[in-house]
């Protein structure tokens, strides 16, 4: 029972990440029927960003915090400077330059920083916390915290705020959005600042785990793919919960399932998207888009 | 005396196809202008000229600005709220939240809560409403959110694309009423409408449009009583 518990909370901490990563992939995908295979490729930019910072003595939290405002600008200006010209064209080739994206980002990264591998700081102590038998990961409460301070922000940015309400009305009905002043072109930009940001927490929160490295976010981006579609591309929600949902069922089934192990838990996600699409194809939350023609 | 809006030779297009073929009108300020015409003569075209949504030659002046080089957004800033055709709920936000996009654009921020009172007493069933996701609403409370929703504005020309379609008499006449209501506060209403006897009870001057052309204006009162508009728009 107690290694249930810790593989539990452990689970919750790296779905965290992933349902971080999903909501990135939802907000984009809502406002523009794209799915934005570069988003991890850019949260892994972004932790070098933070790395060379703390390199160059930054404390961590102030290296975190200029991160997330590079990752905002960033996410803005590739949207102004990418995207804008694509925006009409079909949908393949937006897929297209976002796939141009993650190659670029990858190989810049590479290029700037190397492929070595570098450790990267954990902001957290690394004394584990024990409740009598059951052990817990600073690092994984930690990163648990984080990323429900993350959520719970942007839940009050787009529930409260009449920006984020602008946003959600560009977002569903563009078209109308432009009729009571939108504008429309600008909320796109800034969910795409959102969307990196949120990336960015993602990538600083994993990078103490897996070691700071260019393909850093290629196996937590499937994860994330497996929770937004577990949870619905269509629900912000959704995906959040279906990142604590993959996060927590790809560590019990590596725990306790033989077999699988840590070697074939990869499979694991990929085989959930499979499971979903077949039974479910919206997803858990997520509700089917009827388009006119 | 400059007109509210003056709109001289205005074309407009849908890809290559032409739709209106040099529409001129210019309605005064504070009245009730109504364009007429059957199905495709280019009614809503017209209003989606005014509001930057389709492609024009011509020139579309509203106080003697020109509108033909600006984006809808600015049309808007500039106090021309749009009803359109469909009403353009946005369904998946509450009421609530679709009042509150209607006064995005405009530039005095306060008085929200004074505005929101005006249009709940406009229509009461909107206040019931207000936490409610509206594309849960009727067919008819859906055009009163429509026009509330450009009330928030506090628009100086408010264009309106069939307020009618689709809703049962009663409710249409209580739209109606209501739309006389916010005309005597100070706002210009253009309305299109495919109900030619609502439309010419309603407006105090009247447009003819048939393919793309404007083919006969005037006073209400006057073309009520003429022979060919009776019997192809009012069917007596």
């Amino acid at each position: 029972m107690d290694i249930f518990i810790q593989q539990v909370v452990s689970g919750l901490a790296t779905g965290g990440i992933y349902a971080s990563l999903a909501l990135a992939l939802v907000m984009i995908y809502q406002a523009t029927d794209v799915v934005n295979f570069a988003q991890g490729e850019l949260a892994m930019f972004a932790t070098y960003i933070c790395w060379s910072f703390i390199n160059a003595g930054f404390k961590y939290w102030v290296a975190f915090l200029f991160t997330l405002a590079i990752a905002f600008v960033g996410g803005v200006v590739i949207e102004r400077v990418l995207i804008r010209p694509v925006e009409s064209a079909p949908i393949l080739s937006i897929v297209m330059v976002t796939l141009g994206l993650l190659v670029i980002c990858n190989s810049v990264a590479g290029w700037i920083w190397t492929y070595v591998q570098k450790p990267f700081p954990s902001p957290f102590s690394a004394n584990p916390f024990k409740f009598g038998n059951i052990v817990f990961g600073a690092h994984d409460l930690g990163q648990i915290e984080v990323t429900l301070l993350v959520l719970l922000c942007i839940y009050l940015f787009f529930r409260f705020t009449p920006l984020g309400l602008a946003m959600r009305a560009a977002a569903h009905n563009p078209v109308s959005s432009r009729l009571v002043g939108i504008r429309v072109g600008w909320m796109l930009a800034l969910g795409w600042g959102l969307a990196a940001v949120f990336g960015a927490v993602a990538g600083m929160m994993v990078a103490p785990v897996l070691t700071l490295e260019p393909n850093l976010m290629g196996g937590v981006q499937i994860y994330a793919f497996a929770a937004a579609t577990l949870g619905g591309f269509t629900s912000p929600g959704g995906a959040v919960l279906g990142g604590f949902i993959v996060g927590v069922v790809e560590n019990l089934v590596g725990t306790y399932v033989s077999f699988i192990g840590t070697e074939l838990k990869f499979t694991v996600a990929l085989a959930m998207i499979i499971v979903v699409l077949l039974v479910k194809p919206t997803g858990l939350f997520g509700s089917s888009v009827v388009k006119r023609v | 005396m400059t007109a509210l809006l003056d709109v001289q030779a205005l074309e407009a297009f849908y890809g290559r196809t032409k739709a209106l073929h040099g529409v001129s009108f210019s309605m005064a300020k504070g009245g009730i202008t109504t364009i007429l015409g059957a199905n495709g003569a280019g009614k809503t075209t017209t209003l989606r000229a005014i509001s930057r949504m389709v492609r024009t030659n011509g020139t579309i002046r509203f106080e003697g600005e020109a509108l033909d080089r600006k984006a809808t957004e600015d049309v808007v800033q500039l106090g021309i709220a749009h009803a359109p055709e469909g009403r353009g709920t946005f369904v998946h936000l509450t009421v609530e939240e679709n009042l509150r996009l209607g006064a995005w654009a405009r530039r005095e921020r306060g008085g929200l809560r004074d505005d929101f009172d005006r249009v709940f007493g406009y229509f009461p069933v909107l206040r019931e409403r207000r936490r409610q996701a509206a594309g849960t609403l009727s067919g008819g409370e859906q055009q009163m959110l429509a026009v509330a929703r450009a009330l928030m504005l506090r628009p100086r020309l408010l264009l309106l694309d069939e307020p009618s379609l689709g809703l049962a008499p009663l409710v249409v006449r209580e739209i109606f009423r209501i739309l006389r209501t916010i005309n005597q506060t100070g706002v210009s209403i253009l309305l299109v409408e495919q109900n030619a006897a609502l439309a010419l009870d309603l407006a105090d001057h009247v447009f003819l449009l048939e393919t793309g052309r404007v083919v006969m204006e005037g006073p209400s009162d006057v073309l009520r009583r003429d022979d060919a508009i009776r019997r192809a728009y009012l069917g007596y």
